[in-house]
């Protein structure tokens, strides 16, 4: 009797100190927080993109558009435009013409809608390197010249390769990124989970990661998308380059290869035989980052000046 | 419906206990409710409160996660003595260790849980649900493994606890098939683990063949230690038979152990410094610093000194028969090989990243708290079971017909 006396007095004083430092440690969950409010069922059951007969990707993109504009308060066109038939794009880089500018690395972030705030997103790292061998360790990632290009330097831009034998899209466990038929090595943002381990077997670090709400200034915004890519992305999700999927392919240039001042990006079809880019890799000195990997990249390097 | 009657005694039984138990369990779920409050900060805000960053993609979780599956697989180390060589002592104590395993894995989910960006998603990785890119994906590998491996491991001990708890032989044909299943699926988990970093030929630091036997080896060291200790805990505060015979027979296997995963560290520092190649750099990170960044340095051989100490004290075990020694080895083992296995590895993993860039990665508070909660978790977990497996061994908790 004096034993279970003991106990239940031992019980109650626990429960009073267990449910007062439990309340407090809890106290901010009353608050609403963003993972509860910006729930959204359709997006939590929304099926895999691949999976989606066409009806389903039209209701989709209706959504989306009604969402964006909810969101975003601008009429926004999502697209899921198809890849063309006998068309596997390539890009090639002349590395005798980079005059590291960066022009290319910004025009990247307006047109694909990168995240600028509070986690800055590009998804082209131009390299520099001191006249001399290619060592990655000894470039320098960050460098803030005054005019460029400079003397004794030479620059290297990267971005995502897009690998005939791609690293990232063997590791995904859930098959939220694929290689499409025209080469294009895209991603499913409503369908990946985040584990990051693309990340992991990516060499190039052509994948980034939205570790937070991504920030825009909304008249920022390219209202033009398409679904695998440039569309307004969420947080904690993995995204990369698409040779800007919703211009190439209607047949226009990425915005990379556009705004180039001096002509060192060639972009274009690695089936047609007449194209530059299949010119550039039969007449000029050619080569791919890592080859030892046997990824097999569609972007090349080259040097003509 | 025994089974029921079997269940709602359970949980009488672990609501019963005297003041050190309440203490115990008051302070795991204060932590966890501390943990849950960073986890829904995290969840709130973001992976950006964490301090991983493109460069560094994993982190503390991974690291975390990997050294349990170590622990979850030493199981085995119990599992073969007990069912296999039929070693009495190690035999009554069993259970415990395939508990210990179960409570691993669900402290291995956690870790994952908590590192995945979008939890709400999670239902994309069950198979049947989602879609798993089987056999591709060595991730997808991995949640197979995990979740055959965490199912043998519930079944196992609940049916023999259930069946002490009404007082019956345990049918043999029903649970030993599992039980030998387990073994090869307990050394398939690990395996299967260092093959998600292994077959990465972005990450030459891992890329190595030496990995899944070094994996192994040491979690043949990691696991047993916190097994030795966690039993001492127990048959001081519970009424149960374990043996110190028992225990020095899990430390024997564990010298081994050591042995071989000093030597296949070893091993894998000569490759790398004789060969010098650019891929030296994550080592050389690691070991010694690169281009003035060192963070890890003190990490690591904090590990060797501990590993290597844990060593000869277990190699002196064979003559001098001292529980303090082996304990100060176990403790020596759990901080060497979790540093080894985690901080160690995981993250160098990824420094210097693939374009030669270094960025510096030591947890944030936040992923400190949310990875105390889910050991706590784990902790916890574990506490309810081994109790209810105590209970009825020692007949407290049978079944009675009213």
């Amino acid at each position: 009797m004096k034993e279970n006396k003991k106990i239940s007095f031992v019980r109650r004083k626990f429960l009073k100190t267990f449910t007062v430092a439990a309340a407090a440690a809890l106290a901010p969950l009353a608050k609403a927080n963003s993972a509860v409010k910006d729930f959204d069922f359709e997006d939590f059951v929304q099926k895999n993109f691949k999976e989606m007969t066409p009806k389903e990707v039209e209701k989709l993109l209706k959504r989306l558009e009604k969402k964006y504009k909810e969101k975003y308060g601008r009429d926004f066109v999502v697209k899921a435009t198809p890849p063309m038939e006998n068309v596997e794009f390539g890009y090639a880089l002349n590395l005798s013409k980079c005059i590291g500018c960066r022009r290319c690395v910004y025009a990247c972030v307006k047109e694909n809608n990168l995240s600028r705030k509070p986690y800055q997103i590009h998804y082209i790292r131009v390299m520099r390197f001191k006249n001399g061998p290619i060592d990655l360790e000894k470039s320098e990632h960050y460098y803030e010249s005054e005019r460029v290009p400079e003397k004794g330097y030479f620059y290297v831009p990267i971005q995502c390769q897009q690998c005939r034998k791609a690293p990232c899209v063997k590791a995904c466990p859930i098959k939220a990124t694929w290689t499409e038929k025209d080469g294009i090595v895209v991603v499913d943002y409503n369908w990946c989970i985040a584990c990051r381990y693309c990340m992991a077997a990516c060499p190039y670090m052509g994948r980034r990661f939205n570790w937070a709400e991504p920030e825009i200034p909304v008249e920022e915004l390219n209202t033009n998308t398409h679904y695998l890519g440039n569309r307004p992305r969420m947080k904690n999700v993995v995204e990369k380059c698409t040779f800007c999927i919703q211009k190439s392919r209607e047949g226009r240039y990425p915005a990379c290869v556009e705004i180039c001042p001096v002509g060192a990006r060639k972009f274009g079809n690695l089936l047609d035989p007449n194209s530059e880019v299949r010119r550039i890799i039969e007449t000029k000195r050619i080569f791919r980052l890592k080859e030892d990997l046997n990824t097999d990249p569609r972007f090349f390097y080259f040097f003509h000046s | 419906m025994r089974f029921v009657r079997f269940l709602i005694d359970s949980i009488k039984e672990t609501l019963k206990g005297g003041p050190l138990y309440y203490a115990w369990m008051a302070f795991l779920l204060i932590i966890m409710a501390f943990a849950a409050r960073s986890y829904i900060y995290q969840l709130d805000n973001g992976l950006i409160v964490t301090n991983m960053r493109d460069q560094v993609s994993w982190g503390l979780y991974i690291a975390n996660f990997t050294f349990m599956v170590g622990v979850a697989a030493a199981a085995v180390l119990l599992v073969v003595p007990a069912y296999i060589y039929h070693f009495q002592a190690i035999k009554e104590i069993v259970i415990l260790g395939e508990l210990l395993a179960f409570s691993a894995i669900v402290m291995c989910l956690g870790f994952i849980v908590v590192d995945l960006g979008r939890p709400d998603r999670f239902w994309h990785i069950i198979p049947g649900l989602g879609i798993l890119n089987f056999p591709d994906s060595m991730l997808s590998w991995d949640v197979v493994v995990l979740n055959g491996y965490l199912l043998l491991n519930t079944f196992i001990p609940i049916y023999l606890i259930y069946k002490g708890y009404v007082n019956e032989e345990p049918n043999k044909k029903l649970y030993l098939p599992f039980v030998l299943l387990s073994i090869p699926w307990a050394v398939s988990i690990h395996t299967v683990t260092a093959f998600l970093y292994n077959p990465l030929p972005a990450r030459p630091f891992w890329n190595a063949a030496i990995l899944a036997p070094r994996f192994l080896a040491s979690a043949f060291c990691s696991g047993p230690a916190l097994i030795i200790l966690i039993f001492q805990i127990i048959r001081k505060f519970a009424n149960t038979k374990v043996q110190d015979v028992a225990l020095f027979k899990i430390a024997e296997i564990m010298a081994y152990s050591m042995f071989f995963n000093l030597f296949l560290f070893g091993a894998e520092l000569f490759k790398e410094y004789y060969s010098a190649t650019i891929h030296l750099a994550p080592m050389e990170y690691l070991m010694q610093g690169l281009h003035g960044h060192n963070a890890l340095v003190p990490w690591i051989w904090t590990a060797i000194a501990c590993n290597v100490t844990a060593f000869i004290l277990f190699l002196l075990l064979r003559n001098i028969r001292s529980v303090t020694m082996m304990n100060i080895g176990c403790v020596l083992i759990i901080i060497g090989v979790w540093i080894e296995k985690g901080m160690g590895f995981i993250i160098p993993g990824f420094i210097p990243d693939t374009l030669g860039e270094i960025y510096e990665y030591m947890p944030s508070s936040t992923e400190v708290m949310i990875s105390l909660g889910v050991v706590a978790l784990g902790f916890f977990v574990y506490t309810i079971f081994a109790r209810i497996a105590i209970s009825v061994n020692n007949g407290k908790l049978k079944y009675q017909k009213d």
